[in-house]
């Protein structure tokens, strides 16, 4: 299994060599210029910002139970939360950052966007049921299942809380940086009021205002993009060849624009880069916890099969979005400088194009999902942040799971409050700082934390309380070094010569130590704890391939 | 929670053995089909630049590096879809009665 996706990561990554700090998220990164006043974009933008506030009105009446609160009662459907997870992926990265890519270099665009479909069969035959089938509000939940609740469920909400610390300052800067370009507003703006409604969406609405908040986005997002590429086909009369041979003609580098750009520089670094990519979202809270939102294992494979679906006809449209604005906006000297570069900066491909064929107010409407984009998915992040807390931290490892219900809601409400200020004040902190490396930081936590013990967890019937422990704690503390030592922070942030750890990816390294911490801190541990945590396997596989005794839809 | 006589039952029953595994061979084939037709990507991209930039037909603009990804994508989309029939029709009846049979 391991061997398995290994050598699945080693192909998907030998191609996948374009920035880690876009492939790995959010974070629009590098100085952006500000740009005039755009009312439409506004207005538009507080439709949405209304109309996400009535859904979390409605929401919050439905939430009184902590199930309702964490896994919206366990009542969403397979196709809901198949567009929720959906809409988790198709970020504004993905978005502005892919159609700009092609923009800029064609093809490579593709591949992404092969590797990043693919990897989502194998989660649905690996994990997705038997995920569904051991947790209940946090994956938390899984690893501790039949391991000590005490230290395991506190690594665990602690590998969540880091992830989504590091993720949300990420997300919040570049909130502020995409509000400059698309708006034209101040980057504090921005930065307070993705703060302020986060907070909103999550402790009134819990997780049924933020799946919907999601949905929306996603179906805007959808439909937003059919739009553009309908517009765009409109400017060749609807002939997808000649859109196609006209961006050949006009890209700088003509039929080159269809060869990969050959710029495999390390393979290494490849295969650490695509480690990163395929298991960091098998550790992502906020991800994981869409798991929990079904009512069982039939609609949770559901919901990867739509989720599929859309994820592939967004990164077609993407891409068609790319080679469309090769001809209409690389050619349209409104959208470039005196040097000929496209104005704003490469993300800006997509935006520009909707100006182009559908005018000011489209152009409003696609900044505002955009910036909608970044909010749905702060809210999710704050969301899982909240549950690591109350649910792990306070009702079972403080409170020993005699906490009420009212109690542990209680908790989990202040602790997005303060997950709200914390990310507003640091978002303010990093405006200016070099940030890549936080999600570079936030995906490698995840893929060297949360995924290893949460992966053998599930698969390996040998592994110990304290396997689990020492390693997961040998991948925290490597994935910190590797990335302070590294050239992201000891050179880049702190301006040293030199890295101490010389590679950029370090996935790779920080892995392998917390599965051979894992795999030997298990095997060499003889104690009475042991004995009790690989006893405890067998009820844990029944349930993990049958479902029976997993947690019931809904327990009003 | 079910008390824990049901989960001695089904770990005795053959039949759970027999999903188990009937299960662990149809997902880990359909992996492994998965990874061969994206890894033959790949190979097309790295190593056979031509290839890759190929017309699908004469005069097209279309290479197979483009409609090939798609198709790809596409075919995701199917794997998902196959396997999302199989589990939640056939897996799913087979839980169901080792269930109930185990929780009388």
């Amino acid at each position: 299994m391991k061997r398995f996706l290994l050598s699945l990561a080693a192909f998907s990554t030998a191609v996948l060599t374009a920035s880690a700090a876009f492939a790995a998220g959010d974070a629009i990164s590098g100085a952006v210029e500000k740009q005039p006043v755009n009312v439409t974009a506004i207005i538009m933008f507080l439709v949405f910002v209304a109309g996400t506030l009535g859904l979390t009105y409605w929401a919050a009446r439905q939430t009184r139970s902590t199930s309702d609160f964490y896994t919206a009662g366990g009542g969403i459907t397979g196709f809901q939360n198949g567009l929720a997870i959906a809409g988790d992926y198709m970020s504004a990265a993905a978005f502005l950052g892919l159609s700009g890519m092609v923009f800029g270099k064609g093809v490579d665009g593709i591949f992404y966007t092969v590797g990043w479909t693919v990897g989502w069969p194998l989660i649905l035959f690996m994990i997705a049921e038997r995920l569904r089938n051991l947790g209940r509000f946090t994956f938390s939940d899984i690893t501790s299942y039949r391991l000590d609740q005490t230290s395991i469920r506190s690594l665990s909400a602690f590998g969540a809380l880091t992830v989504v610390i590091f993720y949300l300052i990420a997300q919040m800067v570049g909130a502020g940086k995409l509000i400059q370009l698309l708006f034209g507003l101040e980057y504090a703006y921005a930065v307070v009021l993705v703060g302020v409604l986060m907070v909103l969406y999550v402790t009134f609405g819990g997780m049924l205002a933020t799946t919907w908040v999601q949905i929306t986005k996603a179906v805007l997002l959808l439909g937003g993009c059919t739009v553009l590429v309908l517009l765009s086909l409109w400017h060749f009369n609807f002939d997808p060849s000649a859109l196609l041979s006209s961006a050949v003609t006009n890209h700088a580098k003509h039929e080159a624009i269809l060869l990969p750009s050959s710029s495999i520089s390390d393979p290494l670094s490849a295969i650490s880069l695509g480690l990163a990519l395929m298991c960091g979202p098998a550790g992502l809270p906020h991800i994981l916890m869409r798991f929990f939102t079904v009512p069982d294992a039939t609609a949770a494979r559901k919901s990867v099969f739509y989720a599929t679906g859309f994820i592939a006809y967004f990164f077609i449209l993407a891409v068609m979005i790319g080679f469309a604005a090769i001809t209409i906006v690389g050619t349209n000297p409104e959208y470039l400088d005196a040097a000929g570069k496209i104005l704003g900066g490469g993300n800006m491909a997509a935006i520009h194009l909707s100006k182009a064929v559908g005018g000011n107010v489209f152009l409003g409407f696609i900044s505002a999902v955009a910036f909608a984009t970044i909010l749905a998915v702060v809210s999710g992040l704050a969301l899982a942040g909240a549950s690591a807390v109350s649910h792990d931290l306070y009702a079972i490892v403080i409170k020993k799971g005699k906490a009420t219900g009212a109690q542990e809601m209680r908790v989990s409400r202040i602790a997005t409050l303060f997950l709200g200020v914390m990310a507003i004040i640091l978002g303010l902190v990093f405006e200016n700082q070099n940030i890549a490396f936080m999600v570079g930081l936030a995906f490698g936590l995840a893929a060297s934390v949360n995924f290893p013990v949460l992966f053998m967890s599930i698969f390996w019937k040998n592994m110990t309380s304290r396997g689990a422990l020492i390693g997961g704690f040998l991948g925290l503390i490597s994935a910190v070094g590797f990335v302070v030592f590294g050239p992201a922070v000891w050179v880049n942030v702190l301006h040293f010569e030199k890295p101490i750890f010389p590679y950029e990816q370090y996935a790779l390294f920080s892995m392998t130590i917390a599965f051979v911490g894992i795999w030997f801190f298990s095997i060499t541990d003889k104690s009475e704890r042991a004995a009790q945590d690989k006893a405890g396997f067998r009820d844990q596989f029944i349930r993990s391939e049958t479902g029976l005794g997993a947690a019931a839809a809904s327990n009003h | 929670m079910q008390p824990n006589s049901a989960y001695d039952k089904i770990a005795a029953d053959p039949r759970f053995a027999d999903l188990v595994s009937k299960r662990n061979r149809f997902a880990l084939a359909m992996s492994f089909i998965v990874l061969a037709v994206f890894s033959g990507f790949v190979f097309v991209a790295v190593a056979g630049h031509g290839a890759f930039a190929a017309p699908i037909a004469e005069g097209s603009p279309w290479t197979w590096g483009i409609i090939g990804g798609w198709l790809i994508q596409i075919f995701a989309f199917l794997m998902t879809g196959i396997y999302t029939l199989r589990a939640n029709g056939e897996f799913d009846a087979d839980i169901k009665t080792i269930i109930e049979e185990a929780t009388k």
